[in-house]
Protein backbone atom coordinates (compact mmCIF):
# COMPACT_ATOMS: atom_id res chain seq x y z
CA UNK A 1 0.00 0.00 0.00
CA UNK A 2 2.38 2.49 1.11
CA UNK A 3 4.56 1.47 -2.40
CA UNK A 4 1.86 3.04 -4.39
CA UNK A 5 1.56 6.29 -2.56
CA UNK A 6 5.31 6.54 -2.92
CA UNK A 7 4.87 5.84 -6.57
CA UNK A 8 1.89 8.24 -7.30
CA UNK A 9 4.42 10.66 -5.14
CA UNK A 10 7.09 10.03 -7.77
CA UNK A 11 4.39 9.92 -10.98
CA UNK A 12 3.04 13.48 -10.06
CA UNK A 13 7.00 14.53 -8.52
CA UNK A 14 7.85 13.66 -12.77
CA UNK A 15 5.31 15.20 -14.44
CA UNK A 16 5.75 18.36 -12.30
CA UNK A 17 9.42 18.63 -13.63
CA UNK A 18 9.30 17.95 -17.19
CA UNK A 19 5.63 19.90 -17.41
CA UNK A 20 7.34 23.36 -15.11
CA UNK A 21 10.96 22.35 -17.74
CA UNK A 22 12.97 22.53 -14.38
CA UNK A 23 14.18 19.61 -16.70
CA UNK A 24 15.09 21.15 -19.24
CA UNK A 25 19.15 21.91 -19.97
CA UNK A 26 18.20 25.29 -21.54
CA UNK A 27 16.60 26.25 -18.56
CA UNK A 28 19.27 25.85 -16.72
CA UNK A 29 21.51 27.56 -19.00
CA UNK A 30 19.31 30.63 -19.03
CA UNK A 31 19.04 30.45 -15.02
CA UNK A 32 22.60 31.06 -14.88
CA UNK A 33 22.44 33.72 -17.58
CA UNK A 34 19.97 35.47 -15.26
CA UNK A 35 17.56 35.83 -18.42
CA UNK A 36 14.94 34.46 -17.29
CA UNK A 37 12.83 34.52 -13.77
CA UNK A 38 11.41 30.93 -14.30
CA UNK A 39 13.84 28.94 -12.50
CA UNK A 40 14.43 31.38 -9.81
CA UNK A 41 10.36 31.31 -9.22
CA UNK A 42 9.65 28.02 -9.32
CA UNK A 43 13.07 27.64 -6.62
CA UNK A 44 11.76 31.20 -4.89
CA UNK A 45 7.75 30.09 -4.22
CA UNK A 46 8.65 26.38 -3.35
CA UNK A 47 11.02 27.89 -0.77
CA UNK A 48 8.94 30.18 0.83
CA UNK A 49 5.51 28.18 0.79
CA UNK A 50 8.14 25.53 2.18
CA UNK A 51 8.93 27.42 5.12
CA UNK A 52 5.41 27.90 5.86
CA UNK A 53 4.44 24.46 5.78
CA UNK A 54 7.53 23.19 7.55
CA UNK A 55 6.34 26.29 10.15
CA UNK A 56 2.95 25.09 10.48
CA UNK A 57 3.88 21.55 10.61
CA UNK A 58 6.12 22.56 13.84
CA UNK A 59 3.87 24.82 15.34
CA UNK A 60 0.64 22.25 14.99
CA UNK A 61 2.54 19.65 15.49
CA UNK A 62 0.95 17.52 12.57
CA UNK A 63 1.54 14.20 13.09
CA UNK A 64 2.48 11.40 10.10
CA UNK A 65 0.48 8.80 8.93
CA UNK A 66 2.53 6.55 11.56
CA UNK A 67 1.00 8.62 14.23
CA UNK A 68 4.89 10.04 14.85
CA UNK A 69 5.65 13.35 14.99
CA UNK A 70 7.43 14.99 11.63
CA UNK A 71 11.08 15.03 12.52
CA UNK A 72 13.46 16.93 9.78
CA UNK A 73 17.27 15.79 10.68
CA UNK A 74 19.11 18.84 10.88
CA UNK A 75 21.97 18.80 9.35
CA UNK A 76 25.29 18.58 10.74
CA UNK A 77 27.33 22.11 10.97
CA UNK A 78 30.35 22.92 9.00
CA UNK A 79 31.27 24.73 6.06
CA UNK A 80 33.54 23.01 3.73
CA UNK A 81 32.05 20.15 2.35
CA UNK A 82 28.72 22.23 1.90
CA UNK A 83 30.75 24.68 0.16
CA UNK A 84 33.32 22.44 -1.79
CA UNK A 85 30.75 19.66 -2.61
CA UNK A 86 27.66 22.54 -3.40
CA UNK A 87 30.51 24.29 -5.80
CA UNK A 88 31.20 20.88 -7.33
CA UNK A 89 27.62 19.42 -7.52
CA UNK A 90 26.42 23.25 -9.77
CA UNK A 91 29.63 22.70 -11.88
CA UNK A 92 27.85 19.61 -13.26
CA UNK A 93 24.11 20.52 -12.51
CA UNK A 94 25.09 23.53 -15.39
CA UNK A 95 27.04 20.89 -17.80
CA UNK A 96 24.70 18.29 -17.71
CA UNK A 97 21.81 20.42 -17.08
CA UNK A 98 20.22 18.00 -15.03
CA UNK A 99 20.17 17.46 -11.26
CA UNK A 100 19.16 13.93 -9.96
CA UNK A 101 15.66 14.54 -10.33
CA UNK A 102 14.94 15.76 -13.53
CA UNK A 103 17.67 12.71 -14.84
CA UNK A 104 15.26 10.15 -14.03
CA UNK A 105 12.52 12.18 -15.69
CA UNK A 106 14.33 12.54 -18.46
CA UNK A 107 14.82 8.97 -18.88
CA UNK A 108 11.19 8.20 -18.66
CA UNK A 109 10.51 10.91 -21.39
CA UNK A 110 12.93 9.58 -23.50
CA UNK A 111 16.15 11.10 -23.89
CA UNK A 112 17.95 8.00 -23.52
CA UNK A 113 21.62 9.98 -23.67
CA UNK A 114 20.65 11.20 -20.08
CA UNK A 115 21.54 7.47 -19.09
CA UNK A 116 25.13 8.13 -19.50
CA UNK A 117 24.42 10.85 -16.63
CA UNK A 118 22.72 9.05 -14.79
CA UNK A 119 25.35 6.22 -14.45
CA UNK A 120 28.15 8.53 -14.39
CA UNK A 121 26.47 10.30 -11.51
CA UNK A 122 26.29 6.73 -9.47
CA UNK A 123 30.21 6.45 -10.37
CA UNK A 124 30.48 9.99 -8.91
CA UNK A 125 28.89 9.06 -5.82
CA UNK A 126 30.64 5.86 -5.73
CA UNK A 127 34.05 8.03 -6.12
CA UNK A 128 32.89 9.85 -3.10
CA UNK A 129 32.50 7.15 -1.03
CA UNK A 130 35.89 6.01 -2.10
CA UNK A 131 37.84 9.00 -1.09
CA UNK A 132 35.88 10.30 1.71
CA UNK A 133 38.14 9.89 4.14
CA UNK A 134 40.62 12.43 2.29
CA UNK A 135 38.23 14.84 1.80
CA UNK A 136 37.73 18.08 4.09
CA UNK A 137 34.30 18.19 5.67
CA UNK B 1 -8.21 22.51 -19.94
CA UNK B 2 -5.87 23.35 -22.68
CA UNK B 3 -3.58 25.18 -20.07
CA UNK B 4 -2.07 22.11 -19.05
CA UNK B 5 -0.22 21.07 -22.49
CA UNK B 6 1.20 24.54 -22.01
CA UNK B 7 4.20 24.76 -19.81
CA UNK B 8 3.12 25.18 -16.26
CA UNK B 9 4.00 28.41 -14.81
CA UNK B 10 6.36 28.89 -11.68
CA UNK B 11 3.47 29.97 -9.77
CA UNK B 12 1.88 26.74 -10.12
CA UNK B 13 4.99 24.43 -10.35
CA UNK B 14 6.98 25.80 -7.34
CA UNK B 15 3.84 24.72 -5.03
CA UNK B 16 3.10 21.73 -6.27
CA UNK B 17 6.62 20.70 -5.50
CA UNK B 18 5.97 21.55 -1.54
CA UNK B 19 2.84 19.54 -1.89
CA UNK B 20 5.32 16.51 -2.82
CA UNK B 21 8.04 17.44 0.09
CA UNK B 22 4.54 17.70 2.44
CA UNK B 23 3.35 14.69 0.80
CA UNK B 24 6.66 12.45 1.60
CA UNK B 25 6.93 14.50 5.10
CA UNK B 26 3.56 12.89 6.08
CA UNK B 27 4.65 9.45 4.98
CA UNK B 28 7.74 9.83 7.38
CA UNK B 29 10.22 10.40 4.67
CA UNK B 30 12.31 13.12 3.71
CA UNK B 31 12.50 14.87 0.02
CA UNK B 32 16.06 13.75 -1.28
CA UNK B 33 16.78 12.34 -4.95
CA UNK B 34 20.42 12.25 -4.52
CA UNK B 35 20.38 9.65 -2.08
CA UNK B 36 18.95 7.16 -4.63
CA UNK B 37 22.30 7.50 -6.42
CA UNK B 38 24.06 5.62 -3.18
CA UNK B 39 21.90 3.49 -2.27
CA UNK B 40 22.29 1.71 -6.07
CA UNK B 41 25.95 1.93 -5.50
CA UNK B 42 25.11 -0.49 -2.39
CA UNK B 43 22.91 -2.50 -4.50
CA UNK B 44 26.05 -2.85 -7.22
CA UNK B 45 28.06 -4.20 -3.94
CA UNK B 46 29.69 -0.74 -3.26
CA UNK B 47 29.64 -1.65 0.35
CA UNK B 48 32.87 -4.05 -0.60
CA UNK B 49 34.97 -1.29 -1.27
CA UNK B 50 33.76 1.62 1.13
CA UNK B 51 32.41 2.04 4.75
CA UNK B 52 30.20 4.43 3.31
CA UNK B 53 27.60 2.01 1.16
CA UNK B 54 27.73 -0.34 3.73
CA UNK B 55 24.06 0.31 5.05
CA UNK B 56 20.68 -1.29 4.66
CA UNK B 57 19.70 0.08 1.24
CA UNK B 58 16.37 -2.12 1.78
CA UNK B 59 15.36 1.14 4.21
CA UNK B 60 15.56 3.07 1.07
CA UNK B 61 13.36 1.22 -0.88
CA UNK B 62 10.80 3.90 -0.87
CA UNK B 63 12.63 6.27 -2.25
CA UNK B 64 13.54 4.07 -5.28
CA UNK B 65 10.07 3.94 -5.94
CA UNK B 66 9.74 7.58 -6.13
CA UNK B 67 12.47 7.41 -8.63
CA UNK B 68 10.60 4.75 -10.22
CA UNK B 69 7.49 7.05 -10.59
CA UNK B 70 9.48 10.13 -11.44
CA UNK B 71 10.58 8.40 -14.56
CA UNK B 72 6.61 7.76 -15.17
CA UNK B 73 5.77 10.46 -14.60
CA UNK B 74 8.82 11.86 -17.36
CA UNK B 75 6.71 9.94 -19.68
CA UNK B 76 3.60 10.92 -19.43
CA UNK B 77 4.59 14.44 -19.20
CA UNK B 78 6.12 14.26 -22.34
CA UNK B 79 4.03 11.98 -24.00
CA UNK B 80 0.45 12.53 -22.96
CA UNK B 81 0.26 16.26 -21.35
CA UNK B 82 2.49 18.11 -23.78
CA UNK B 83 2.05 19.05 -27.72
CA UNK B 84 4.81 21.06 -28.36
CA UNK B 85 7.99 20.60 -25.86
CA UNK B 86 9.99 23.26 -27.38
CA UNK B 87 11.17 26.30 -24.75
CA UNK B 88 10.55 29.34 -24.81
CA UNK B 89 13.67 30.70 -23.90
CA UNK B 90 14.87 34.76 -23.55
CA UNK B 91 15.85 35.68 -27.04
CA UNK B 92 19.22 37.12 -25.95
CA UNK B 93 20.00 33.26 -24.60
CA UNK B 94 18.64 31.69 -28.23
CA UNK B 95 21.39 34.10 -29.95
CA UNK B 96 24.10 33.15 -27.35
CA UNK B 97 23.09 29.14 -27.55
CA UNK B 98 23.31 29.85 -31.18
CA UNK B 99 26.88 31.35 -31.65
CA UNK B 100 27.87 28.41 -29.24
CA UNK B 101 26.29 25.81 -31.45
CA UNK B 102 23.32 24.73 -29.74
CA UNK B 103 20.92 24.94 -32.73
CA UNK B 104 18.15 23.17 -31.41
CA UNK B 105 18.02 26.58 -28.96
CA UNK B 106 14.13 28.10 -28.68
CA UNK B 107 13.09 24.61 -30.51
CA UNK B 108 13.37 21.71 -28.38
CA UNK B 109 12.96 21.01 -24.90
CA UNK B 110 16.93 19.50 -24.33
CA UNK B 111 19.57 20.67 -26.67
CA UNK B 112 19.84 17.86 -30.09
CA UNK B 113 23.79 18.59 -29.53
CA UNK B 114 24.10 16.93 -26.67
CA UNK B 115 20.44 14.86 -25.74
CA UNK B 116 20.28 13.42 -29.32
CA UNK B 117 21.29 9.33 -29.65
CA UNK B 118 23.35 10.63 -32.26
CA UNK B 119 25.56 12.03 -29.56
CA UNK B 120 26.61 7.74 -28.77
CA UNK B 121 28.55 7.78 -31.56
CA UNK B 122 30.25 10.87 -31.18
CA UNK B 123 33.02 10.58 -28.12
CA UNK B 124 33.61 14.14 -28.17
CA UNK B 125 30.19 15.17 -27.28
CA UNK B 126 29.58 11.88 -24.79
CA UNK B 127 32.49 13.37 -22.40
CA UNK B 128 30.67 16.82 -21.27
CA UNK B 129 27.65 14.11 -20.40
CA UNK B 130 30.03 12.15 -18.02
CA UNK B 131 31.81 14.72 -16.43
CA UNK B 132 28.31 16.49 -16.01
CA UNK B 133 27.18 13.55 -14.27
CA UNK B 134 30.66 12.54 -12.57
CA UNK B 135 30.20 15.84 -10.96
CA UNK B 136 26.75 16.04 -10.16
CA UNK B 137 27.15 12.22 -8.11
CA UNK B 138 30.05 13.78 -6.25
CA UNK B 139 29.18 16.56 -5.29
CA UNK B 140 25.59 15.87 -4.40
CA UNK B 141 26.78 13.64 -1.65
CA UNK B 142 30.03 15.43 -1.00
CA UNK B 143 27.76 18.30 -0.18
CA UNK B 144 25.37 15.69 1.56
CA UNK B 145 22.17 16.86 -0.58
CA UNK B 146 21.29 18.04 -3.92
CA UNK B 147 18.23 20.46 -5.55
CA UNK B 148 15.54 18.22 -3.52
CA UNK B 149 17.28 18.15 0.11
CA UNK B 150 19.14 20.88 -0.28
CA UNK B 151 17.63 24.02 -2.27
CA UNK B 152 14.02 22.38 -1.37
CA UNK B 153 13.64 20.98 1.76
CA UNK B 154 16.94 22.54 3.61
CA UNK B 155 15.80 26.43 3.35
CA UNK B 156 12.18 25.65 3.63
CA UNK B 157 13.92 24.39 7.27
CA UNK B 158 15.75 26.90 7.24
CA UNK B 159 19.28 25.35 7.46
CA UNK B 160 22.31 27.01 7.43
CA UNK B 161 24.29 24.16 5.89
CA UNK B 162 21.62 23.95 2.93
CA UNK B 163 22.00 27.86 2.22
CA UNK B 164 25.95 27.07 2.07
CA UNK B 165 25.35 24.08 0.06
CA UNK B 166 22.88 26.43 -2.45
CA UNK B 167 25.54 29.41 -2.67
CA UNK B 168 27.72 26.84 -3.81
CA UNK B 169 25.55 25.44 -6.56
CA UNK B 170 25.26 28.85 -7.99
CA UNK B 171 29.26 29.60 -7.59
CA UNK B 172 29.82 26.27 -9.55
CA UNK B 173 27.00 26.71 -12.36
CA UNK B 174 27.56 29.99 -12.80
CA UNK B 175 31.54 29.28 -13.38
CA UNK B 176 30.46 26.53 -15.66
CA UNK B 177 28.45 28.67 -17.80
CA UNK B 178 30.25 32.10 -17.56
CA UNK B 179 34.05 30.51 -17.81
CA UNK B 180 34.22 27.62 -18.77
CA UNK B 181 31.28 27.07 -21.96
CA UNK B 182 33.34 29.91 -23.58
CA UNK B 183 36.09 27.44 -23.38
CA UNK B 184 34.53 24.54 -24.14
CA UNK B 185 31.56 25.02 -26.81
Amino acid sequence: MRSIIYLFIGIFFGIVLFKSEAASWFRIYEMFQFKSFHMYGIIGSAVGLGIIVIQLIKKLNIKSLDGEGIKIQPKNRSFKRYMFGGIIFGLGWALAGACPGPMFVLLGAGYLPILIVIISSILGTFLYGIIKHKLPH
Amino acid sequence: MNWIFDPWPWYISGPLIVLVMFALLITGKQFGMSSNLRTMCTMCGAGKAADFFRFDWKAQRWNLIVAIGTIIGGYIGANFLTKDAAVDLHPEVISKLQNQGFKSAGEAYLPNELFANAIFSDPSQLIFLIIGGLLVGFGARYAGGCTSGHAISGLSNLQIPSLIAVIGFFIGGLLMIHFIFPLIF
